[in-house]
């Protein structure tokens, strides 16, 4: 048994009852980033430097999605032979950010519709010998 | 605001020569000089637009070309804005003109690109988003120009078939461009059964890398008179808009994982880009006679139509089947072909659409000329919030 590995550190909560991504949120002005902005906020009218550590919410909706049907260049780690995959773009439903993620391989793009209610999983990104690792994906709600 | 007036332009045609950027570059920069009527010791700045993928001397251009072209004490920068590079390099010229710094400019962008995607820069680099969003997503530029294709889809309707015809309007345009890579008529056939590369797109819908090379020489109205006389009309440059993004940016954007939050929305980047190019030369989209936008896919181009006013959100299919944005149709877009007949060559591409709208704006583009074009726009945007947009009138 390979032992299961965050792809990154981090950036999500290596949880399968209950897998959020990690962002931080301006203990001033409120606004959420991810990834993860820890010294200073980007809203140019806060002067915010305190940034503290959230889950954000693990659900949302489809804005938009695509699927590539050529493997590509490093330092993406693609599976031989290429299996095509999905990546989405789903609005998150309280922070209003839209986050990037690859669809769940059991998910067939055909079923996919723009607004679509959609949740966090985790899945493998890519293997080697000793270890499995894990990116955050989206998965039909 | 003061205008600077364009007194040569040339390129070195786009391909893949397999020559290093130099080249590419220092013959550009040649045919713009010898377009202009002066010659090299003449120029007093020049201005270089960064290639990254070449070494150092990409991240020096505009001393890499001053070098090529012989030391003559020029002064020089060199600046890099991803695809919005060229108009980065085009307004550090203008300023020192409209600053009275210097009266004659030279900028220059040439680029060789590797064969098939774009990859980040090499290394094991887990604090760029850029080297992270090949590693983490598998996010390609096409999976970028995938999303908001599909999102047409989704939001308006756009069909396959709306896609294809952008690139057979493009094809015949670029037919007889003596700069394009790719001079061939393709069918609406021949897209829709190239291999899909990242869906809805396909190949042939998919901008390529290619090797090119663009120059203008810039200069002061006073010079311009002095060196063609007092009855020449040159192009000028009535706006170069350099312009980023306002918070939040809630639009998912190349190479970003992750939008600003949107609980406070803000107006649209890629809208702003030429909002501000006419608001400084004073005019609007109903006074442009041409405009080329950067069709980095089939799909994308009718995004343009919107963000630059020619048309209301949802309604770029209809103007492109309308045939208003062809050669001869009321507001033609990408007569020199786009980046559809081009590739992209990043430091030279924002140059060359300036390129082209001079040689519209004279009436020398020949087999693709739009009868009585005056005014012209383009427009364009460099990965991690690099607006570009130019207008040329004369």
């Amino acid at each position: 048994m390979k032992t299961r590995t965050p792809a990154i550190e981090g950036w999500f909560r290596l949880d399968d009852a209950d897998p959020r991504l990690l962002a931080t949120r301006c203990k001033s002005c409120a606004t959420y980033f991810f990834p993860k902005e820890t010294t200073f906020c980007r809203n140019p009218d806060c002067d915010g430097r305190e940034l503290e550590e959230v889950a954000l919410s693990s659900h949302g909706r489809l804005w938009s999605w695509a699927t590539n049907y050529y493997p590509p260049p490093a330092p993406y780690v693609a599976a031989d032979p290429f299996v095509p995959y999905t990546v989405a773009a789903v609005e998150l439903e309280d922070e209003k950010l839209v986050v990037l993620g690859q669809v769940a391989p059991g998910v067939s793009p055909d079923e996919l519709r723009t607004g679509m209610h959609m949740r966090l999983t985790l899945g493998p990104l890519f293997e080697d010998d000793e270890r499995e690792y894990i990116v955050w994906k989206w998965d039909r709600a | 605001m003061k205008r600077v007036a364009i007194l040569g332009v040339g390129m070195h045609p786009w391909g893949k020569w397999g020559h290093n950027f130099v080249t590419y570059g220092v013959v550009a920069a040649q045919a713009a000089l010898a377009d202009a009527g002066i010659s090299w010791r003449d120029v007093q700045f020049v201005s270089g637009a960064d290639t990254i993928r070449n070494g150092y001397p990409g991240f020096i251009a505009g001393a890499t070309f001053a070098q090529a072209l012989g030391w003559s004490g020029a002064r020089v920068s060199s600046c890099y804005a991803a695809c919005a590079s060229g108009a980065s390099a085009l307004q550090a010229a203008r300023a020192q003109i409209l600053a009275e710094l210097c009266d004659v400019a030279l900028v220059v962008g040439a680029d060789t690109t590797p064969k098939g995607f774009f990859a980040p820069v090499g290394g094991d680099r887990p604090d760029d988003p850029d080297w992270l969003r090949f590693r983490l997503l598998g996010a390609t530029n096409p999976t970028y120009f995938a999303l908001y294709a599909r999102r047409r889809i989704e939001m308006f309707g756009a069909t396959p078939a709306d896609f294809a015809k952008v690139k057979v309007k493009n094809s015949r345009h670029g037919l007889s461009n003596p700069n394009a890579r790719y001079r061939k008529e393709v069918t609406e056939e021949e897209v829709l059964t190239s291999p899909v590369v990242a869906d809805p797109l396909r190949l042939l819908e998919i901008c390529a890398t290619s090797d090119g090379g663009a120059a203008i020489v810039l200069a002061s109205e006073e010079y311009a008179r002095r060196i063609a006389g007092p009855s020449a009309h040159p192009p000028m440059i009535a706006a170069i808009s350099t312009v980023t993004p306002t918070y939040p940016n809630t639009v998912i954007e190349m190479p970003n994982f992750a939008t600003d939050s949107g609980t406070a929305s803000g107006p649209s980047f890629r809208d702003s880009i030429a909002r501000a190019a006419y608001e400084e030369a004073g005019l609007g989209p109903e006074d442009l006679d041409v405009a080329e936008v950067y069709d980095l896919s089939s799909a994308l181009e009718l995004d343009w139509y919107e963000n630059i006013g020619l048309c209301k959100e949802g309604d770029a299919e209809r103007l492109l089947n309308d045939g208003d944005t062809t050669v001869g149709g009321r507001i033609p877009v990408n007569p020199s072909g786009g980046l559809s007949c081009f590739g992209e060559a990043i430091p030279a591409q924002a140059i060359a659409q300036v390129c082209e709208l001079t040689w519209q704006v004279r009436g020398q583009a020949d087999g693709r000329q739009v009868e009585g074009a005056r005014v012209g726009l383009t427009v364009n945007q460099g990965l991690f919030g690099h607006g570009s947009s130019v207008i040329v009138t004369r």
